[in-house]
C-alpha cells in the first residue's frame, strides 16, 4: 500500500514505514545494512510535528530600530499597534518588559516565536540599574522552568527562557558607553548576549570597519563574554569553513532594517529611499543584516538553545541550588521537609482537571487536523 | 567597495536534499525567513553526538535470543558471541549481563547494549524469576533520577535505562503459558515489550496466525499492554500506523547468521532437508517486519516512550513515596547526602 505523507518521502510497505532514502531503496538493501541510519530521520519527523520554539529578547535605547529589525527578520508585523509615547510621558516611563508571541509556519516547520521588548531601557536621565528588570525577567523564567522541572507533571513544560538577547549599540559614538558595558556585564552570564551596531546606514565603510574594531577590543578589555559561535570541526567542508570564519570576523554585526519595500535595480527589496540612493537590507555589502539572520535562523538557532540550556541555565540552577543548601545549613532545619522542590502534590481534583483539559487538547488537535484534511481534499 | 552581484529575489528552490549549505544562501526573497534550517542544525548535532539504544532480551534457553539479535545488527553483538569460554549452561539464578558495541552505519554512530537474562523460566521452580529483571529495569531509572537531580549534572546524562524488551515466546501453537502472563503483566507496566514467537519455522502460515489470534485474546484479556501502546498514540496519523503494528504482534521470527545460495543470491536462512528458510522473506516468517519495527521506524519512537512516560511514571512514583516519608527527594538532599531510600 502506497501513501504519502506530506513532507515528502515517507511510504507503506507491509504496514511500515520507510523514511527517505529507504523508500526506494526498500528492494535494494545492502547486505550489511542494518537500518539504524533512519535514526537522524525519524527524530526530523518528531521535530516537524513537534515544532519549535525560540525567545528573543531586544535590548537598547528607543529609537535604534529595534522594532524595525525584528520586523524585518521574521518578516511580520509585530507593532501595528504601538503607540509611541511623548516627551512629557517618558519622563515617568519605567523600564518594562513586554512580549510578543507569533506562530511561523514554513515548509512544513513550525516555530513559535516570543519577542521580548524592554522599552524604557536607558531612556531616563538616571539609568542607574535600569537593566534590573531585565535580569529579574530573565531569572524569573529560569525560576519558572527549574520548578516545572522539578514537578511532577512535565508531560508540558512550557520553556520561555530566553535564547538570545540582542543588544543595540547606538552607532553615533566611538564605541561602548558606561551603560552599554554595564548592561552587557550583568547579562553576560544569564543569556547569549549578541551585540549590534544599529542604524548602520549613517557610517561609511571605514566607520564602520573602525567601530567594530574599537568595540570588540572594549568587549575584551571589560571582559564582557558576548555569545561565541562555536568551532568549525575539522572534517567540515572548506566552504563552511570559509563562511565561519567571515562570521566571526565581522562581529559585531552593522545592521540596518525596513519595514517598507522600494525598487531597486529593477526589482523590490526592502530598503531605504534616500536622495543619495538606496539601503538595501538584504545587500550583503550594505549591511550584515543577512548575516544576522543566517547566524540567528539558519545555522545557529539551535546552538543558541543548547547554550542557554546546557549553560546558563545549569549556572542558575546550581547557585539556587547552592543557596538553598547554605540557608539550609545555617538554619539547621534537617527535620522539616523542603518545601520549595518538589511541589506538593497536586489534589485529585486538579489532576482529573489537568487530565481533562489535556484530553481536549487533544480531540481539539484531531478535530483541527481532520479540518485541514477535509480542506485539502477540497482543493484538489 | 565590490558590487554585489546576488539577485535579490531570486528563488531557489529548497529541496529536501539540499545541505545546510544552501540554506545560508542569500534567498533573499520577500518571503522566506529560513526557519526549517534549523532541522539541519539538529541534524547535525545528533550526528556529532550519537545515540544510544538498550535492548533487553527475555526468555527461556535455547529460543534463540542471542542468534536474533545477531542477526538483527548484523553482527556478533550478543553475549554469547562476546565471552570467551562461553558455555551453555543452565543459570541457578537470572542473573542479568549486559554487553555494549558502538556500532556505525552511513556515520551514524549507534552505542548498543544487549543486556541478555540467562536463567529467566528455566527452573523448576520459576516463581518470582522476574524480579531481578524488574529490580534492574528500576535501577536504572534510578540512576538516572539521581543524574538528573545532581547539582553539577552532565549535559548528556548516560542513558542506562531499557528502551525495550524483547518477550520470546516458545511456539507452542497454543496460547499464553502462565509464566508469560505474569512477566508481561508486570512489566507491561515499566518497560516497552515488544513479544515475539520464537524459531517460528516450527509453526505453518496457518498455525501462525491462529496462535497470534490466540495470544492478542490472551493480552487483550488479561489488560497487558504491549508496544506500541495504544493510549501513547500521539495522533491520528500515528494511531492508523500503530494500528497496523498492532495487528500483527506478536511477529513469528527466525534468526540465523549463516548464509546460502538461493536462486543465485546468497541469503540468510537455516537449510534444511525440505528447503531453504529465508530469514529475511516477507513470505517465510515476519523478521524482517520486526527489524522494521525496531530500528528502522520506532527506534527513536521506544526511547522516547521509555524517556517520556515509563521514566516519568517512575519519578513521580518516587518523588511521591519519598514525600510520604516525610523527606523530599531533591537535588538537596542528594548534595547533603541524606538517605532518603
Amino acid at each position: 500500500m502506497q501513501c504519502t505523507f506530506p513532507g515528502g518521502n515517507i511510504s507503506f510497505e507491509h504496514g511500515l514505514i520507510y523514511t527517505g532514502l529507504q523508500a526506494r531503496n526498500a528492494k535494494q538493501q545492502d547486505k550489511q545494512y542494518v537500518g539504524f541510519a533512519t535514526l537522524p530521520n525519524q527524530v526530523h519527523r518528531k521535530s516537524v510535528k513537534k515544532g519549535f520554539d525560540f525567545t528573543l529578547m531586544v535590548a537598547g535605547e528607543s529609537g535604534l530600530g529595534k522594532s524595525t529589525l525584528v520586523n524585518s527578520l521574521f518578516l511580520t508585523d509585530l507593532y501595528k499597534d504601538r503607540k509611541l509615547l511623548n516627551a512629557e510621558e517618558r519622563i515617568s516611563q519605567t523600564v518594562e518588559i513586554i512580549k510578543h508571541t507569533v506562530d511561523i509556519e514554513e515548509k512544513g516547520v513550525k516555530l513559535k516565536l516570543t519577542i521580548v521588548d524592554t522599552p524604557g531601557f536607558g531612556d531616563a536621565v538616571n539609568n542607574n540599574e535600569c537593566w534590573k528588570p531585565i535580569t529579574d525577567y530573565i531569572d524569573q523564567q529560569f525560576e519558572q522552568y527549574f520548578r516545572d522541572e522539578s514537578g511532577l507533571n512535565r508531560k508540558n513544560i512550557l520553556d520561555n527562557r530566553v535564547h538570545c538577547c540582542l543588544y543595540f549599540i547606538a552607532p553615533f559614538g566611538h564605541g561602548l558607553r558606561p551603560v552599554d558595558v554595564e548592561f552587557m556585564k550583568a547579562l553576560h552570564e544569564k543569556v547569549n548576549v549578541v551585540p549590534l551596531i544599529a542604524k548602520a546606514d549613517c557610517l561609511t565603510p571605514n566607520e564602520i570597519k573602525k567601530l567594530k574594531d574599537r568595540i570588540r577590543e572594549e568587549i575584551d578589555k571589560f571582559g564582557i563574554k558576548v555569545y561565541q559561535f562555536p568551532d568549525c570541526d575539522s572534517d567540515e567542508d572548506d566552504e563552511f569553513k570559509q563562511q565561519d570564519k567571515e562570521l566571526k570576523e565581522s562581529t559585531p554585526f552593522a545592521v540596518i532594517g525596513s519595514n517598507t519595500v522600494v525598487e531597486a535595480r529593477g526589482q523590490r527589496v526592502r530598503g531605504r529611499l534616500y536622495p543619495w540612493g538606496i539601503v538595501e537590507v538584504e545587500n550583503q555589502s550594505h549591511c550584515d543584516f543577512v548575516k544576522l539572520r543566517n547566524m540567528l535562523i539558519r545555522t545557529h538557532m539551535h546552538d543558541l538553545k543548547d547554550v542557554t540550556c546546557d549553560v546558563h541555565y545549569e549556572n542558575y540552577r546550581a547557585q539556587c541550588i547552592q543557596q538553598m543548601t547554605s540557608k539550609l545549613a545555617q538554619d539547621n532545619r534537617m527535620d522539616s521537609p523542603i518545601p520549595i522542590l518538589p511541589l506538593p502534590t497536586p489534589d485529585v481534583e486538579t489532576e482529573k482537571l489537568i487530565k481533562m483539559k489535556d484530553e481536549e487538547l487533544k480531540r481539539m488537535q484531531e478535530m483541527i487536523q481532520k479540518m485541514q484534511q477535509q480542506m485539502h481534499e477540497q482543493d484538489q | 567597495m565590490e558590487e554585489n552581484d546576488t539577485d535579490p529575489t531570486e528563488q531557489v528552490p529548497c529541496t529536501n536534499d539540499s545541505g545546510p549549505e544552501d540554506h545560508t544562501q542569500d534567498h533573499a526573497t520577500l518571503n522566506y525567513v529560513g526557519i526549517e534550517a534549523v532541522l539541519d542544525q539538529m541534524r547535525r548535532k545528533a550526528m556529532k553526538t550519537g545515540f544510544e539504544f538498550n535492548i533487553m532480551v527475555v526468555g527461556q534457553s535455547g529460543l534463540g535470543k542471542s542468534t536474533l539479535m545477531n542477526t538483527l545488527f548484523k553482527s556478533k553483538v550478543s553475549r554469547k558471541s562476546c565471552t570467551p569460554n562461553y558455555e551453555e549452561k543452565i543459570q541457578k539464578t537470572v542473573h542479568l549481563q549486559s554487553v555494549s558495541h558502538v556500532i556505525e552505519e552511513k556515520g551514524v554512530k549507534m552505542k548498543l547494549t544487549v543486556i541478555d537474562t540467562p536463567g529467566f523460566g528455566d527452573q523448576i521452580d520459576n516463581d518470582n524469576c522476574w524480579e531481578p529483571i524488574v529490580k534492574y529495569i528500576n535501577e536504572q531509572y534510578e540512576k538516572f533520577l539521581r543524574e538528573e537531580l545532581s547539582i553539577n549534572r552532565k549535559r548528556r546524562i548516560p542513558d542506562t535505562r531499557v528502551h525495550c524488551c524483547v518477550y520470546f515466546l516458545p511456539p507452542t501453537g497454543h496460547c499464553l503459558r502462565p509464566i508469560d502472563i505474569e512477566f508481561l503483566k508486570r512489566l507491561g507496566e515499566i518497560v516497552s515489550i515488544v513479544p515475539v514467537i520464537a524459531k517460528a519455522d516450527t509453526l505453518t502460515i496457518e498455525e501462525r496466525q491462529e496462535f497470534r489470534k490466540k495470544i492478542q485474546h490472551d493480552l487483550q484479556a488479561n489488560e497487558i499492554r504491549v508496544y506500541p501502546q495504544r493510549e501513547y498514540d500521539e495522533d491520528a496519523e500515528d494511531r492508523i500506523l500503530n494500528d497496523k503494528i498492532r495487528e500483527k504482534i506478536p511477529f513469528a521470527v527466525v534468526g540465523t547468521d549463516r548464509e546460502h545460495q538461493v536462486n543465485g543470491n546468497k541469503v540468510l536462512g537455516r537449510k534444511t532437508k525440505w528447503g531453504i528458510i529465508e530469514v529475511e522473506n516477507v513470505a517465510h516468517c515476519e523478521f524482517t517486519n520486526f527489524r522494521d519495527l525496531l530500528i528502522r521506524s520506532h527506534l527513536q519512537d521506544l526511547k522516547d516512550v521509555t524517556h517520556n512516560i515509563h521514566y516519568e511514571t517512575y519519578r513521580v512514583r518516587r518523588l511521591n513515596d519519598s514525600n510520604v516519608n516525610g523527606l523530599g527527594l531533591s537535588s538537596l538532599s542528594i548534595t547533603t547526602g541524606e538517605n532518603v531510600l
